[in-house]
């Protein structure tokens, strides 16, 4: 996929080559059949996986992604078999993703990575990876230099996050702010 | 009253910066409108008929006499002079430039005021009793919770794209005030039977297109668990609410497809799981927050001052104001007073000037401990005034024309802006209240009609709250042409009501008349002392109708 920003260990970097390629259905899959690293929807990702993949028994070398129609939960059994999840904002302004996002991150144990894709832009990043996303794939006809200052977002948060779990009158105490 | 500490203060000023630099990118085409519209939105900014419309937040309604005068210096240098109240505690600016707003947001943020989520599809102002800590029927205080609800839902990352917008109420009195079931989430604060505190969650409410008055959720949320069980709403809200049609958008709509107890079980089922974590508010920071809203130095002996009914039985016109926009406090010797904004034709109800702005900030330092509020009838209230100096008060309110002594009466009307201003409207608000105003001009007659309530709203959005007006007054479009439909028998607080339409919509012409006609059922048929809403339970909807719609006819008739 082009357009990338990764968050390593809490470090912004554009990636130049990255590996994944995004399938949207049957027919890009057929295109980019040559390919092992591909993004899946789910019941895709089921249909290419050999029985130890889906028995949990072999590591996949194919990610999944989801809708927002989609229940995070449906991927419980093989979380600890997929290299990485993507979830998908269909418009800027629907905002599921980042409630599956949590949810992936807070009840379902996801470490591994997490992708944002569709209308992701600037102005939402930081709400982004806040809920947990670690990396984006921001639109194609926007710049992803321009778009990695949108990471930065509101230093101050009240409540909790994906990425930090305690609401402020936890943290209050311990640090004050500079 | 709440004191920003350096989070908050923090936030709100990064806040500015990051909107600046959304507005520099804005003007410099880098973003588009569609980009820009959700994020001006959640900074208070919308695109009006004629300019820009900036909401500033008054949370829970409460502001101090320093912020009063940065609002007073915003009308004055950014807009042309005024502001507006509206029916959510805020205040809106309806001449602003879009180059000027960071300016605005920077002042606004050194008063310790900010217009985050005053609009777009999250969590909106949390509203509260105006009279929160000094009403006489009060429970508890429901200002340290309404405070720890803003903090909580500003700039919570998981919902700031939510379906719809959300709005949640807050009251501890026996009396609601503050509408809480005609909101998303309504709060009622009370104390338990070992002196807990407890919360009734009401969902589900809300005015627009499809009226609904909220549900019964859960009867008894131990206060600590306030954020958690919010998040679950909140959750199955975002994920399950419809984003197709942004008229079945509210969470009211998916509550009735849902049903309130299959909803009640998925938002119990998401609380189960997060309700022992950290969200749990604890003791100490609700002292933290509560010890900003510990009461003023009260003097004990201001009941002891006799004086007040010696000036109401000199001066009649006092003795009327007092009757009226007073409201009974929990201190002996003190009271909360109205300042009404509805003057009449003068003014569109809940319009205030720069002027009026600065001289009520130095009535409240002189009287009220520097403190004013806000209500959602688009009043002003000094919530602390010793009864002794209620007559200097009123003095100086009727030269600055703010003594108008109608709080409750029938030209304390409600009202949106409008279709003068509003690009969503569809027919005018204000000349409509004026038109109204000026037919029950005669104050003798007003006091004797009592409490009723009269809401203007310009369209189906429903902001001058029309359906939950004793008289409900709703813009309509008719091939072009704007017409007004009436409703009669709704009500606001404990026992909210829609109100029931009255028939075909009319002409602006026609509603003095028919406002006349229907308050002369009303004097016809009452008992003593019964009030509007009682009447309309009695007698039902036909009495009205029939005398609406005879005249009509008679005058068909005539011509």
């Amino acid at each position: 996929m082009d357009n990338i920003i990764l968050l390593d260990n809490g470090n912004a970097q554009i990636i130049e080559h990255d590996p994944w390629i995004f399938i949207n259905g049957q027919e890009e899959l057929l295109i980019h059949s040559g390919y092992d690293t591909l993004i899946l929807p789910l019941a895709l990702w089921k249909q290419q996986q050999p029985d130890e993949v889906l028995q949990g028994q072999q590591q996949s070398v194919q990610g999944i992604w989801l809708s927002p129609n989609d229940s995070e939960i449906e991927l419980e059994p093989w979380l600890q078999v997929i290299p990485i999840i993507a979830l998908q904002f269909p418009d800027f302004r629907d905002g599921r993703a980042y409630s599956q996002a949590f949810m992936l991150r807070t009840r379902l144990g996801w470490t591994g990575e997490l992708r944002a894709v569709g209308d992701v832009l600037r102005d939402q990043l930081s709400h982004m990876r806040q809920c947990g996303f670690s990396s984006f794939a921001v639109r194609g006809d926007k710049s992803v230099t321009e778009a990695i200052k949108g990471l930065t977002g509101i230093s101050v948060l009240y409540g909790r996050s994906a990425i930090e779990p305690r609401p402020l009158f936890h943290r209050r105490d311990r640090v004050e702010p500079e | 009253m709440y004191n920003y500490d350096d989070y908050d203060h923090r936030l709100v000023r990064e806040r500015v910066a990051q909107f600046r630099d959304q507005v520099t990118r804005r003007l410099a085409d880098d973003l588009s409108e569609e980009e820009f519209l959700p994020l001006r939105l959640q900074n208070g900014l919308y695109l009006q008929k004629h300019a820009y419309m900036l909401r500033v937040a008054i949370p829970y309604g409460v502001l101090s006499s320093d912020q009063l005068r940065t609002l007073s210096y915003i009308a004055t240098t950014y807009d042309k002079g005024y502001g507006h109240l509206t029916t959510r505690q805020n205040i809106q600016f309806n001449w602003i430039q879009l180059e000027q707003t960071p300016d605005i947001l920077e002042c606004l943020a050194a008063a310790q005021m900010h217009a985050i989520q005053t609009s777009g599809n999250c969590v909106r102002n949390v509203t509260t009793d105006a009279f929160a800590g000094v009403a006489a029927d009060e429970i508890l205080d429901p200002r340290p919770l309404a405070e720890l609800l803003r903090q909580w839902s500003t700039l919570n990352p998981e919902f700031l794209f939510l379906p719809r917008k959300f709005k949640i109420a807050i009251y501890s009195a026996k009396q609601d005030r503050a509408a809480v079931k005609v909101h998303d989430i309504g709060l009622h604060l009370y104390s338990g039977d070992n002196g807990e505190m407890l919360l009734q969650v009401y969902v589900g409410g809300g005015l627009g297109r499809t009226p609904m008055i909220g549900l019964s959720l859960k009867a008894d949320l131990p206060w600590y668990h306030l954020l958690s069980y919010v998040e679950a709403i909140l959750r199955v809200y975002n994920r399950y609410g419809r984003r197709d049609n942004k008229y079945k958008a509210r969470i009211k709509i998916l509550v009735k497809a849902l049903g309130i107890e299959t909803f009640a079980e998925e938002v119990n089922q998401e609380w189960q799981l997060i309700s022992r974590g950290p969200t749990q508010v604890t003791s100490q920071e609700y002292e933290r927050i509560a010890k900003n809203f510990s009461a003023p130095n009260y003097d004990f002996f201001a009941a002891h001052n006799f004086e007040y009914n010696t000036q109401r039985s000199r001066h009649p016109e006092f003795a009327r104001w007092t009757s009226k926009n007073l409201v009974a406090h929990k201190i002996s010797g003190y009271a909360a007073v109205i300042i009404s904004t509805k003057p009449g034709i003068n003014s569109p109800p809940g319009d205030v000037t720069a002027q009026q702005m600065v001289a009520i900030a130095s009535l409240a330092d002189r009287y009220s401990f520097g403190e004013i509020r806000v209500t959602h009838e688009q009043n002003f209230v000094l919530p602390n005034v010793p009864k002794a100096d209620l007559f200097r008060l009123w003095q100086a309110l009727e030269c600055l024309g703010l003594a108008t002594p109608n709080a409750g009466l029938l030209t304390d009307i409600i009202a949106c802006p409008g279709g003068d201003f509003c690009s969503l409207a569809n027919a005018k608000s204000i000349p409509i209240a004026h038109a109204i105003q000026q037919r029950f001009e005669d104050l003798d007659y007003l006091h004797d009609l009592g409490e009723i309530s009269l809401n203007i709203s310009g369209c189906m959005n429903a902001c001058g709250h029309h359906h939950i007006g004793n008289i409900g007054i709703l813009g309509v479009d008719k091939n072009g042409e704007e017409f007004y439909q009436v409703t009669v028998g709704g009500s606001q607080g404990n026992n909210s009501n829609l109100g029931k339409v009255i028939g075909p919509a009319f002409s602006a012409y026609e509603i003095p008349d028919v406002i006349e006609k229907i308050i002369e059922v009303y004097t016809l048929h009452r008992r003593s002392n019964e009030s509007f809403l009682a009447l309309f339970q009695r007698i039902g909807i036909e009495p009205f109708k029939a005398a609406v719609y005879a005249k009509k006819v008679i005058a068909g008739a005539a011509n």
